[in-house]
């Protein structure tokens, strides 16, 4: 991207998670569900002093993408830093089951789910797991009817269970900006310890978990600019290209026994998991 | 975390409603919904303890002329600065004189 298209673009990452549902959807035709103003807070946090949202941090928008009947679960990074906990959790799960419903009564409804987040709101531990497990199971029953479209766009990245929820993903969208991992950088540091993985080296966390090298390593299906007009036009192209003929979680038995290739004693580098994991993937 | 309730004077009650900002680190969420009567009523909700003199002054400022529309305003507050409290309440109304009689 050279000077003037970065003057002339506009930034997804940049927006709000509602901006961002409404940049995705057709013109005209984002229509929010259980908005706001509904104030279908989580009822956990306030109990713990902790101020809420009114949308809890997920905006649910239907509308057409594409002219097709479609509707965007989009997290917002910046609210508990994109945690999913009990009500987040059910409107995305909520959405997925009625999306899988009208596929079942012949209305083609796709989904496209924008990660920004950190994973489960520790505040609601197991509520939010339950919540996050469900929407699993949202993804894989509705993928059987059409795509299920991911964006991780960045800059909080998509953790924890959330991760998961991605990999699940029919095709999953990446900017270079975004990460992907179970667990956060610090995690990994706190229980393995500095020499297993720094924290604070940030070239080494994008190497091994940043969206280019997910794409590289096959575990990311298209690199895009952080450029709206790139990404919804990518999502449009994901739907347009129907079910892919396995999805990543149906592949299992290949990826075992690329793992199986790694020394644990020794650390990994960029290259090596590439070249490993890049063997019979298409990038 | 506190909650903070104050009422101002309004004019004509609004109409519409709009949302302005997010419950991140420094910035604060506004739900405006227009109200029944001449009044303006504000329902915050702050992470931070111990400022209700500097909210009711700021507020006081912005609403206390009692020129503006009578409106419900509903903040979620996470530690935004008295200038980005009044740039959210601005934008929150001038939103809703955008999408009128929703």
């Amino acid at each position: 991207m050279d000077a003037q298209d970065l003057l002339h673009r506009t930034s997804f990452i940049e927006l709000g998670a509602r901006s961002r549902a409404r940049q995705l959807l057709d013109d005209g035709s984002f229509r929010e569900l259980i908005d706001p103003f509904e104030r279908m807070v989580s009822p956990w946090l306030a109990r713990q002093g902790i101020v809420a949202q009114a949308d809890d941090g997920v905006v649910v928008a239907k509308g057409t993408l594409g002219g097709q009947p479609a509707v965007v679960l989009a997290i917002e990074g910046a609210f508990q830093g994109g945690s999913v906990g009990e009500v987040s959790a059910a409107k995305i799960a909520g959405a997925l089951e009625l999306a899988a419903q009208d596929n079942r009564k012949g209305v083609p409804t796709r989904a496209l789910i924008v990660f920004e987040t950190g994973g489960v709101r520790l505040q609601e531990a197991n509520l939010g797991l339950a919540g996050i497990a469900e929407i699993h199971a949202g993804i894989v029953d509705l993928r059987r009817y059409q795509p299920v479209v991911g964006i991780a766009a960045g800059t909080v990245g998509c953790y924890g269970g959330m991760s998961i929820a991605a990999g699940l993903c029919s095709y999953l969208i990446v900017t270079r900006e975004t990460r992907i991992g179970l667990n956060g950088p610090a995690v990994i540091e706190q229980e393995a310890g500095v020499a297993e993985f720094d924290s604070r080296d940030r070239p080494l966390i994008w190497s091994l978990t940043g969206g280019e090298q997910r794409y590289r390593t096959g575990l990311a299906d298209v690199l895009v600019e952080d450029d709206v007009e790139q990404i919804r036009s990518e999502a449009i192209d994901c739907f347009r290209k129907g079910r892919p003929p396995a999805c990543r979680s149906e592949c299992v038995s290949r990826y075992l026994h690329r793992l199986a290739q790694f020394d644990p004693a020794a650390q990994v580098t960029a290259e090596q998991v590439a070249r490993i994991y890049g063997e019979g993937f298409e990038p | 975390m506190e909650r903070i309730a104050l009422e101002f004077d309004a004019a004509m009650p609004a109409r519409g409603r709009s949302l302005a900002g997010v419950v991140g680190s420094g910035d604060l969420e506004v739900l405006m919904e227009a109200n029944t009567s001449a009044r303006t009523v504000v329902n915050i909700t702050t992470s931070v303890d111990g400022f209700r003199n500097v909210w009711e002054a700021v507020l006081t400022r912005m609403l206390g002329q009692g020129d503006l529309p009578a409106v419900r305003i509903e903040i979620n507050d996470f530690g935004a600065t008295p200038g980005v409290v009044r740039m959210r309440i601005a934008q929150a109304f001038e939103a809703l004189a955008a999408t009128p009689g929703v």
